[in-house]
């Protein structure tokens, strides 16, 4: 099992930081301190915080914070950033209206 | 804001001038810009209020990757106004959450 | 379904060149940009570019875009602009966001040469209107003709934080300082140096604490970091501005090939998340490539390389030429991306502290603080002599892969040799014409002719000079020194402006003798 998904491993208590006001997600509009609670919930992956909070997930797709949530998370559990997993690359990979998505040509 | 006369790229070309209106006011913009260059031109930097805060956003990226630049256009949300080409009589509003209604 | 044998993903300086080589053998070859306009970035780049002839060097980056486009049009390259490729699949299909309507295509080689993204950095009011990636000053500010801002500050001193304050200063803006967390200036001291005789002051281990402003910037807080990133408490300073630029690295944009499922890996030296792959761009998927900022942040001319050996290879993979012919044009290929890859700011000496050049000349530490190199270093340099009448001097004190100097020189007083980082030496005993031609040619704006005997007391300085409007011979103004102080007054005594110096204007200032070795700009 890798480190990251290891969910005995004890990180602590969550502490509130000064910048925990930070918006780090510009879309979904997530800030930092509520990245770094989530990791005390026991979101350790990207694709756990995405899905408990939205960052990363608004229009930009994570163009803007996708590196930015991995810092957090990884210096939250006292890893290097290069152990965690990116996020699932979906298509679209831009915003999309739904008629347009629907609208395909094969 | 205009960039006239550029040491290197020279004299900026020829562009038909547009009338657009920008939260009711007539502005005046190039056609086929992007509507944010003709905004920033302009001098209008606030192109939205974001949904859970309410705070200002504007132009970010330029190149249509991060959407903070989006507004309401046509009776449209979320245009991304930085790749979204100015046309004659253009209706741009500024957007508040996902609509044009402003929120409190 | 409709078919290519290959399909381009990016319009930009590697897409286009792999283009151009695969259908310069004969495949049948589309190319689809998310863009109103092809050449990614290049458009945006006014700068002329580093490197020796086959890299295009002192070539202007949109003057490359330009030719580009057009061998690809020769080339029978299709290129598809506002269109989107929003999915790569299984067996090499795509699927195209094309005016309102999502178009699936098939390749029997892809080439993803998506470039890269912005790097982001977040401090107290990072979100309000007048934060902006540098990128998207240069946007701005090259391709609409449109200022991102009248006052400025950027954060970031790499190569894109020094040559887009260089271009907001072109474009009429000004530019207060530079601020780097780093305690060294991160970019090539050449760049550094033309930005900093302008008089912008740079602030080394420095952050952003703050952006001031209710509903746009008004104002931003700096202040001194320790080697812990710490803030240090009473090192605050404010300076009144209305733009705020980010130009903090950039990341490979590298999600279609994750969702091609090509074998990934989180590299550091590349800027982030990258696909494996083989000499030629091939990633662990056959018949699927990479080329440009997407497989390793580089620059344009190395992209270009890169994407020409992918297109090659493609054209290998879909057995258009034979394995000789790989060879041949590859070898080739890959020795020119191995000279850029040369030097103090090469993949191998990345993170190193370097304290000496190749040649074993002390690297300048002001130039890696300040942003310039003080009176006594510079007298160190090859390119630096005492000769009577007019020569040129030059600052070059980095080893950076660049050589047009060497080329520009017909009586042959520069010479830097076949190792193209080596710095250029100036002979002391050829004599120079005074034609100008090699400052024109640097592309680090960091020649200069020196004349100590144009009159009695007085020397003649010569110097590139890109800003407009151009002063005229008679004018008089001020000297400044390298760091952009006003030393003495100055005397404009001769403008060139020759279509071969590309803009690169040769203005002729004459100052007190004593001066001669200490102005390099005036105002």
């Amino acid at each position: 099992m890798s480190k990251i998904n290891d969910r005995s491993r004890e990180i602590g208590e969550y502490i509130a930081q000064p910048d925990d006001d930070l918006i780090i997600c510009r879309c979904e509009e997530i800030t930092k301190g509520e990245i770094r609670k989530a990791v005390y919930d026991g979101m350790f992956t990207i694709t756990e915080i995405r899905r408990y909070l939205r960052t990363g997930m608004g229009l930009c797709q994570g163009q803007t914070c996708a590196k930015l949530v991995k810092g957090i998370v990884a210096r939250e559990l006292g890893v290097s950033p290069l152990s965690i997993e990116a996020a699932m690359s979906r298509a679209p990979m831009r915003p999309i209206e739904m008629k347009v998505l629907g609208n395909e040509i094969s | 804001m205009r960039i006239m006369h550029h040491p290197i790229l020279g004299e900026s070309e020829k562009k038909d001038l547009v009338i657009f209106t920008f939260d009711g006011k007539a502005m005046e913009g190039y056609q086929s810009e992007p509507i944010a260059a003709a905004l920033r031109a302009a001098g209008v930097m606030v192109h939205r209020h974001t949904q859970k805060e309410n705070s200002p956003r504007g132009l970010f990226c330029a190149i249509g990757r991060c959407t903070d630049c989006v507004m309401v256009v046509d009776g449209k949300p979320n245009v991304r106004t930085c790749v979204t080409p100015l046309t004659a009589g253009m209706n741009v509003q500024t957007q508040y959450g996902v609509s044009a209604k402003k929120t409190d | 379904m409709k078919r290519y044998d290959v399909i381009v993903v990016g319009a930009g300086p590697a897409g286009l060149s792999a283009a151009i080589e695969a259908g310069k053998k004969g495949l049948r070859v589309i190319v689809f940009d998310e863009n109103a306009k092809p050449g990614g970035q290049l458009f945006k780049q006014i700068h002329k570019f580093f490197g020796s002839i086959e890299h295009k060097a002192k070539i202007r980056g949109f003057k490359i875009g330009e030719d580009l486009l057009k061998e690809a049009s020769a080339a029978g390259v299709e290129v598809v602009l506002n269109a989107i490729v929003i999915g790569l699949f299984l067996d090499k299909e795509i699927t195209v966001q094309i005016n309102d309507a999502v178009v699936h295509y098939k390749g029997d080689a892809i080439i993803v040469a998506t470039g890269a993204s912005e790097n982001m950095i977040t401090f107290n009011g990072w979100t309000l209107p007048g934060v902006i990636g540098a990128g998207a000053a240069q946007t701005m500010m090259n391709l609409h003709r449109v200022k991102p801002g009248k006052k400025i500050l950027m954060l970031g001193t790499g190569n894109v934080g020094l040559v887009v304050s260089f271009q907001l200063m072109q474009a009429g803006c000004e530019v207060v300082a530079l601020v780097d967390a780093a305690p060294k200036i991160g970019g090539y001291g050449v760049h550094a140096a033309k930005v900093a005789r302008c008089g912008v002051p740079f602030y080394l281990s420095h952050t952003i604490i703050k952006a001031e402003g209710d509903d746009c910037v008004t104002g931003v807080t700096i202040g001194a970091v320790d080697n812990k990133w710490q803030l240090i408490p009473g090192t605050e300073k404010h300076f009144d501005i209305d733009t705020i630029c980010l130009a903090v690295g950039l990341s490979p944009m590298s999600q279609l090939l994750k969702m091609a499922g090509c074998e990934m890996e989180d590299n550091p030296a590349k800027g982030g998340l990258v696909p494996t792959c083989d000499q030629y761009g091939e990633t662990s998927i056959d018949g699927i490539f990479v080329s440009g900022d997407v497989s390793g942040i580089e620059e344009a001319s190395s992209a270009m390389i890169g994407g020409r050996i992918s297109g090659v290879a493609a054209a290998y993979r879909l057995g258009f030429i034979d394995y000789e012919e790989l060879e041949l044009k590859s070898e080739a290929l890959k020795k020119a991306l191995l000279s850029l890859r040369q030097g103090m700011f090469g993949p191998e000496n990345k993170g190193k502290e370097l304290t000496k050049t190749e040649e074993g000349y002390a690297i300048s530490a002001n130039l890696l603080t300040k942003g310039y190199l003080t009176n006594e270093e510079v007298m160190n340099y090859p390119g630096v002599k005492t000769m009577k009448g007019i020569h040129p001097i030059i600052e070059c004190s980095q080893n950076i892969p660049c050589n047009p100097c060497q080329d520009a020189c017909k009586k042959k007083c520069i010479t830097i040799g076949d190792n193209i980082t080596a710095l250029p030496v100036v002979d002391e005993a050829s004599q120079c014409s005074g034609c100008g031609m090699c400052v024109a040619s640097c592309s680090g704006q960091s020649i200069f002719l020196l004349n100590e005997d144009y009159e009695e007391g007085y020397a003649s300085v010569t110097l590139p000079y890109e800003f407009s409007p151009l002063p005229q011979k008679g004018m008089m103004g001020f000297a400044l020194d390298r760091s952009g102080k006003a030393i003495c007054e100055a005397e404009v005594v001769d403008v060139k402006s020759a279509p071969a110096f590309d803009h690169s204007n040769l203005l002729t200032i004459k100052v007190p003798k004593e001066m001669g070795m200490n102005a390099r700009f005036f105002k």
